[in-house]
């Protein structure tokens, strides 16, 4: 087996979520959005927003993960390209891989990178801690896009299928929520929290390909 | 050189939904024969192809694939955003084709003057010419074809029955779904 098909599948799908113009931006309005709603929502009150800061980013992340995946094996299922990439011999747990991981690329590593910027929206304190923090959104960020990957790939023959993607995938991005929001509480137990934050993202790169590939190879029987 | 059939299916049935779509179906593909598949609409024609192919399972039977295989179907496979160019150079790298015939390859299936537009801008015989462009990417034996006609000016016909012809010569096998009237000899015609 060589790696050329998996390899080209993750260009196209780079390529693909460029071309659409809005493609990488979009999860990055909505990101905005939600960062500059919210404290309209909830008042003004900096110990408040501190305090709600990180989970309210968290929440905007998975919602901005969902966003982009709606289409991406949706797309593939009605032009036809799902059926060559089944056919290159290439397993296609490691195509659908390429493809979430060349979206996560695209909008989710944006969005943690100017996670900082967010959080001093929220009072967050200027200092190192935020640098650590655009860490763990990164990490926990590529666990949501490969769970959503999943979702995207059992909802692929289904239109509209976004609604259908957020209940597959929500239960899945729990984990990740909860000790993502752990780690930066600076509360009980947040000390080890980035560990089981790496740890379940881990744990979505080992089996969600799996889950992607089962399900597109369905979705193309 | 492969000796005996470069593609062969024994006893495929097919169900879907509460219906028999066909049953009892065996084809063998040797080198130079050209199979051709009748059917009325919905007969399962593409379903299948589709089997043949690997990507649709089918209730009964199976297929020995002896040879790699070409595949053509309604869906050309394009994106939106991509170019006849980018659409080959793409499946070439996937495929570890040589990527310096492109424009060879481009200029025989007469794509040289749209190669750099968008697909979502091209004709749909444009389209159809950029995936029957991917047969000539990489020599393999086997050209699994869905209505390959469909969408073709006279010209494109036949440049395709050429390119079909010259296939059969080196030793190709062909199997297609066509209505009417296929242009070439068949070998042998299944209907089901």
């Amino acid at each position: 087996m060589s790696a050329s098909p998996i390899l080209s599948a993750f260009r196209q799908a780079l390529t693909e979520a460029w071309a659409g113009g809005a493609g990488a931006l979009m999860p990055l309005g909505f990101f905005a959005g939600a960062a500059v709603l919210v404290p309209l929502g909830i008042g003004t009150d900096p110990t408040t927003l501190r305090a709600v800061g990180p989970g309210i980013l968290w929440v905007a992340l998975a919602l901005a993960s969902l966003v982009t995946l709606e289409r991406i094996f949706q797309a593939d299922v009605e032009d036809g390209a799902l059926d060559l990439w089944l056919q290159t011999g290439a397993p296609a747990s490691m195509i659908a891989a390429a493809k979430a991981f060349a979206h996560w690329l695209t909008a989710g590593l944006p969005l943690a990178i100017l996670s900082p910027i967010f959080a001093l929206m929220f009072q967050a304190k200027a200092d190192t801690s935020l640098l650590a923090h655009m860490g763990l959104y990164a990490l926990g960020g590529l666990a949501f896009f490969f769970w959503g990957g999943v979702g995207a790939a059992l909802s692929a023959t289904v239109r509209r299928g976004g609604l259908l993607i957020s209940l597959i995938a929500l239960p899945l991005y729990v984990p990740t929520a909860i000790f993502g929001a752990l780690a930066m509480s600076g509360g009980p137990g947040s000390t080890g929290a980035p560990l089981f934050l790496a740890a379940s993202t881990l744990f979505a790169l080992a089996v969600a390909p799996f889950a992607m590939g089962a399900a597109l190879r369905l979705a193309a029987d | 050189m492969i000796t005996g059939a470069l593609l062969s299916a024994t006893d495929l049935g097919m169900i879907r939904g509460e219906r028999i779509l066909f049953r009892n179906v065996s084809l063998a593909a040797h080198a130079g024969e050209a199979i051709v598949l009748r059917g009325a609409n919905g007969a399962g024609k593409t379903t299948l192809l589709r089997i043949l192919a690997g990507l649709t399972r089918p209730e009964t039977g199976s297929v020995d694939r002896a040879a790699s295989h070409h595949w053509i179907a309604h869906r050309e496979g394009l994106k939106p955003h991509e170019t006849p160019r980018t659409h080959l150079g793409l499946w070439a790298r996937a495929w570890g084709a040589p990527t310096d015939q492109i424009d060879a390859v481009l200029k025989k299936m007469v794509l040289i003057r749209p190669s750099d537009v968008s697909a979502r801008h091209l004709s749909a015989g444009q389209r159809r010419r950029t995936a029957l462009a991917r047969l000539l990417l990489q020599e393999r034996p086997v050209w699994l074809l869905d209505e390959p006609l469909t969408a073709l000016d006279a010209d494109g016909r036949e440049l395709l029955l050429s390119m079909i012809s010259e296939h059969r010569l080196r030793g190709g096998a062909i199997i297609a779904a066509i209505h009417g009237d296929a242009g070439f000899d068949s070998s042998r015609e299944v209907t089901i």
